[in-house]
């Protein structure tokens, strides 16, 4: 909300520089966003007074005038403003001002005349959009008048950040009441004396849904001047206030809605029909707004309807056709008060914020009521004239809102807040912020003031002593709290402990969002159920991952994009797959890498990344649970992945993940040249740890024995390995593969694999005998099972 | 013995002037070596006259040291020689780089958020996680935020179609834990949250860490001390800090907790607002209506919750400029985070 400083001033006296008024107001909890001047810089402009107007006599759109305010002579003033006419005061920016924008006057001559300055528009002095000639200005201002000291512009305005729950704030005298308490000050509000009606027309009002609207004061205003304008000081205050002005009618009620917070609304009186009811809307009722939308109105919405139907959504917004016209004379004003619960929500859902519905739904004071309509009336009839009916206040009693008594232990208040905050001074911020206390003792009643919505319970009755009595005052304390030993697991592990072993391993960590674009998956992952959102920012987040393979893609792609030959990334995240309608959502850690499978350097030879260094990457992740030698690898098709190149990661029939090459064809389409290399491993139950547990260590000697076994090229290391593991019987300490040949010596279809068997007894020396005896049943068996050959 | 003197003379020369181990040997063979010409003339002394052979012997032995000797120190110096210019084929260019993979790092979101989870570990507060896809209840409801309720509008939420939502906060998280573990509670809860906006300084998923602590006695006073502290360790550097009472549906006290601006300590800058304070959480005592929704009797039991933007951190603490690149992931970026 913006406030304008003089006129906060005006309402309630601090003597308070504007800086401490913020301090203040921020600690006390009315957040102070800004503070800008209420004007543009300029110098030099003055009160003029247009003496006389000539036509030019070489130019049909511009005029000479005399104008009065720069001096004692008159000067003369070339004009282009149509509405310029003699008598008129109007802003005279003298040779030398400055204006917004740096713009500096100087004498000139237009088209044969001199122009001893510039009379201006608001639009030029940054008062106003308005482009239609000069900023007339009230008689009553002194010609020569320094113009900005007659119009007050040397004021600030503050940008409030007022909190959901303070609606009785968004107006001067919230504000101000603010202000009044914070400092301990009288509040000064303008003085309101009712209208005297000087006809008895009445328009009948009918609360029927009387929870939601308990009070509606009316009255009937006729014979309004239509040509009447707002005056300078009301546009200008409405101005800073961040309105625009419309017309006197509209711009009182949205006066006085600033001044009060009282939001109201004006009807053209010849637009409505019989009465008016206050309703819950009737099936298929439908509204055309002012601002030109229809909409079909939900039946849990308050209406205002006359004989015809709605004319107006209750404290939100009112209906075109009866709103005020160009012509509109007799008009029927609505001061009325809204449940909170009756609006709120309801403005949103038609996809509207309106200054109304944005109190209505925070809580009007609702005692207000009449006080806001006089001074409505009295504002009007100042500006258009216009002949005033009784004000009508239409109520049902047993509905109107209450301010039960809260009650308040003392004790409470320096158990929560943590400091002693003296029993009178206690008592006295809750009588500044209007409340009434009663009783004593450990035990307050406190009844809040009616424009206060937020005070239910003790705690909001704490804070409000504490805001006053300032958070300054609240002492930092450590806690007396119990100490338990955290858990330090050895069963699991760590994601952290996952994600520095891939940073060191020259991964670079990446965090993509959870919602990807839908085509890319739909791509990657053809024909999974997935989770969509039913409000996407675009269509580029509309789905949640199903995996996390989408994004590090899509920041592949943003990496190669700007140049980078070498990508190594991981992701740790959730991952959201739908399985039946139903979601699971699991965490996962992913990894992508392409290009040179190492930095680019002087000792080793470049080549690019492969399967095996990927994989070597997920043995050391599995490295970390002490069972990597039950993880298998069990080659099977993806969606996604190179059909050869692609492997399902398992420990014993419980899937872990997959790790492979992203297929080529989707690669292609994803306009990614070489396509990289993936894995994504759930974290449960893939880093399920195992404790370590001591073995003894062999005091005997081990014999190594090498092997080159050719085999086809279908035989897999897994079945080499296990034929044997079978063989060696127990004997077999560790088996190295040195290396795989295929070429010359090695027949087409076949590769040779080189062997190191390292063999040991745990007992006793083995001897060579015994270890060529082991080689021998290897060998045998490899050439029975495998089909095997032995080379060398 | 002039012989003698002039074998010396001549072996001496012989081994100054031998140019390596080979040849210094050779001079020794020739000399000392079983046929070697002082070995001979001892080997002579027998047939000299009793009275000669002392002093001949003597004069032989004296000959036999100073050669040993001088072959000693000529040798002692050709091997360092040898060594040195071995040493010498050796050199290695020291500034050439090391041959291997570099390391990686993680990213200024995780880096941030590890700090934060250990100093309030060390605060005796455990971390607990939960899902991102949430109904109404845990992230509204029984956060005291009933729907068309105003403060909803400082939550726009994304919505699945059947009601179910992404979180907007990790608080559902610290609802969970109090369910399940009941009070007291010392709890943090990291994680992604979402909200559906979306500009210069404001992402759809960004990551928050939320606490809560409840207990008997637990104070506002607490919650400043706990926070102060916080705030200090992150930033290694006493800061002035201040508590703004503030508005949250699921806290009664509220405050926002504003720092000493860390770009211009306070001075004034455009990035405070020329206020020469910036905002880093919110936090308030928890409101009662929440502690109901798990089965915690207010009666008794009191606490404090707050909740911080780990990207607002990693930007105060690193001087990042612009939120979105925390999620455009440029390596150029990401690896400026690798120390540490």
């Amino acid at each position: 909300m913006r406030v304008s400083l003089a006129w906060l001033n005006e309402w309630v006296e601090t003597g308070w520089d504007a800086a401490t008024l913020c301090r203040r107001l921020t600690m006390g909890g009315i957040e102070v966003e800004s503070i800008e001047p209420a004007a543009a810089a300029f110098t030099g402009v003055m009160v003029g007074e247009v003496l006389s107007v000539e036509r030019h006599p070489d130019a049909d759109k511009l005029t000479v005038c005399q104008v009065a305010g720069g001096g004692a002579q008159a000067l003369q003033i070339v004009c282009g403003a149509p509405n310029v006419r003699a008598g008129m005061k109007a802003p005279l920016a003298l040779e030398g001002a400055t204006l917004p924008g740096g713009l500096v006057i100087r004498r000139a001559n237009l088209r044969g005349v001199e122009s001893a300055g510039m009379l201006c528009s608001g639009r030029e002095l940054g008062l106003s959009e308005d482009q239609d000639g000069l900023l007339e200005l009230p008689a009553q201002l002194a010609t020569g008048a320094p113009f900005r000291e007659a119009l007050k512009l040397d004021d600030s305005i503050l940008t409030l950040n007022v909190t959901p729950n303070r609606g009785d704030v968004l107006s001067m005298i919230g504000v101000a009441r603010e202000v009044a308490a914070i400092a301990d000050r009288k509040l000064t509000p303008p003085h309101i004396e009712p209208v005297t009606a000087v006809h008895h027309a009445k328009f009948a009002v009918r609360l029927e849904a009387p929870a939601g609207c308990p009070r509606f004061a009316g009255r009937i205003i006729k014979s309004l001047d239509p040509k009447a304008r707002t005056p300078l000081w009301m546009s200008e205050r409405l101005r800073r206030a961040g309105l625009r002005p419309i017309s006197p009618i509209v711009d009182v009620t949205n006066y006085v809605m600033l001044e009060f917070g009282q939001p109201m609304h004006a009807y053209d009186l010849r637009r409505l029909s019989s009465h008016i009811e206050v309703r819950k809307a009737r099936p298929g009722e439908r509204l055309t707004l002012l601002d030109g939308r229809e909409i079909a109105i939900d039946t849990d919405t308050l209406v205002i309807a006359d004989a015809v139907g709605p004319v107006g959504l209750a404290g939100i917004m009112g209906g075109e056709k009866s709103g005020i016209a160009a012509d509109t004379a007799d008009v029927f004003l609505e001061v009325a008060f809204f449940a909170p619960d009756a609006i709120a929500g309801r403005a949103r859902r038609y996809g509207m914020l309106t200054d109304a519905s944005q109190r209505f739904e925070r809580g009007v004071d609702p005692r207000q009521q009449e006080r806001a309509l006089e001074r409505a009336t009295r504002l009007l009839m100042d500006i258009a004239g216009g002949q005033p009916g009784p004000a009508v206040l239409t109520q049902v009693e047993t509905q109107q809102p209450k301010r039960p008594s809260v009650t308040l232990r003392p004790e409470r208040v320096a158990s929560l807040l943590g400091v002693q905050v003296p029993r009178s001074d206690l008592e006295d911020i809750l009588r500044r912020l209007g409340m009434q206390v009663a009783g004593a003792g450990d035990m307050l009643g406190v009844i809040p003031p009616s424009h206060r919505f937020d005070i239910a319970i003790e705690q909001d009755l704490i804070e409000e002593i504490g805001r006053i009595h300032g958070y300054d005052e609240i002492p930092r304390k450590d806690a007396k709290v119990l100490q338990r030993p955290q858990p330090a697991t050895e069963q699991r592990v760590s994601r952290e402990r996952l994600m520095l072993l891939l940073a060191d391993r020259g991964y670079q960590e990446a965090i993509t969002y959870s919602f990807v674009d839908a085509r890319t998956q739909r791509l990657l992952f053809p024909g999974r159920e997935t989770l969509a959102l039913a409000n996407p920012i675009s269509a580029e987040l509309g789905e949640m991952r199903v995996s996390l393979w989408p994004g590090l893609i899509e920041v592949l792609r943003g990496n190669l994009r700007r140049q980078q030959e070498r990508v190594r990334l991981f992701e740790v995240g959730t991952r959201f797959e739908m399985k039946g309608g139903k979601l699971a959502e699991s965490q996962v850690i992913a990894g992508l890498i392409t290009g040179p499978a190492l930095p680019e350097q002087w000792g080793a030879d470049k080549r690019g990344a492969d399967f095996y260094d990927l994989k070597s990457d997920v043995e050391a992740l599995f490295g970390l649970t002490g069972r990597g030698g039950a993880i298998s690898y069990i080659a099977a098709p993806h969606e996604c992945l190179h059909p050869g190149r692609s492997a399902a990661v398992m420990a014993g029939d419980t899937p872990l993940g997959w790790l492979g090459q992203l297929h080529p064809e989707t690669s292609r389409k994803l306009e990614i040249r070489d396509p990289p290399w993936l894995f994504e491993l759930a974290i449960d139950p893939s880093f399920r740890s195992e404790v370590p547990v001591f073995s003894d260590i062999s005091r005997f000697p081990a014999i190594r024995r090498d092997l080159a076994v050719v085999i086809d090229e279908a035989t897999t290391l897994d079945e080499l390995k296990k034929a044997v593991n079978l063989a060696a019987k127990g004997l077999l300490r560790e088996l190295h593969v040195f290396d795989v040949y295929r070429g010359a010596g090695v027949e087409a279809g076949r590769k040779s694999v080189a062997l190191g068997l390292i063999l040991q007894e745990t007992s006793r020396t083995l001897t060579d005998v015994e270890a060529d005896t082991v080689i021998a049943a290897v060998v045998a068996l490899v050439k029975g099972d495998l089909k095997a050959a032995i080379r060398g | 013995m002039k012989d003698l003197d002039s074998l010396i003379k001549r072996t001496l020369e012989q081994i100054a002037s031998s140019s390596d181990l080979a040849a210094l040997d050779a001079v020794r063979v020739g000399v000392l070596g079983k046929k070697g010409s002082i070995t001979e003339q001892l080997k002579l002394l027998g047939q000299l006259p009793a009275g000669e052979r002392r002093a001949a012997g003597a004069a032989i032995n004296e000959a036999k040291d100073r050669i040993s000797a001088a072959l000693d120190l000529r040798r002692a110096g050709l091997e360092d020689e040898a060594v040195g210019r071995d040493l010498a084929a050796g050199n290695i260019d020291v500034t050439l780089p090391g041959r291997g993979e570099r390391t990686g790092g993680l990213h200024p979101v995780t880096r941030t958020r590890f700090r934060i989870e250990a100093i309030f570990r060390q605060a005796g507060f455990s971390v607990a996680e939960g899902p991102e896809v949430e109904d109404d209840f845990y992230n509204f409801e029984a956060l005291n935020i009933p729907a068309d309720h105003p403060a909803r509008a400082m939550h726009d939420t994304f919505y699945f179609g059947d009601g179910r939502l992404l979180r907007t906060h990790t608080s559902p998280v610290q609802i969970r834990a109090m369910q399940k573990d009941g009070v007291p509670i010392r709890v943090i809860a990291p994680g992604p949250v979402y909200r559906r906006d979306s500009d210069v300084t404001h992402s759809p998923m960004f990551h928050q860490v939320e606490g809560l602590v409840i207990d008997e006695d637990i104070s506002l006073a607490n919650l400043k001390g706990m926070l102060a502290g916080f705030a200090e360790q992150f930033f290694e550097k006493p800061r002035g800090m201040r508590f703004r009472p503030s508005y949250f549906p699921f806290t009664e006290p509220s405050a926002e907790v504003d720092i000493q601006c860390v770009f211009c300590d306070g001075a004034g800058c455009r990035l405070c607002k020329q206020t020469g304070w910036l905002e880093i959480l919110g936090c308030g005592m928890v409101h009662p209506n929440v502690l109901r929704a798990c089965g915690v009797d207010p009666e008794r039991w009191q606490g404090y919750a707050f909740g911080m933007g780990i990207e607002r951190l990693a930007m105060l603490r690193y001087s990042v400029n612009d939120l979105r690149l925390f999620f455009e992931n440029d390596l150029r970026f990401l690896a400026q985070f690798n120390r540490g």
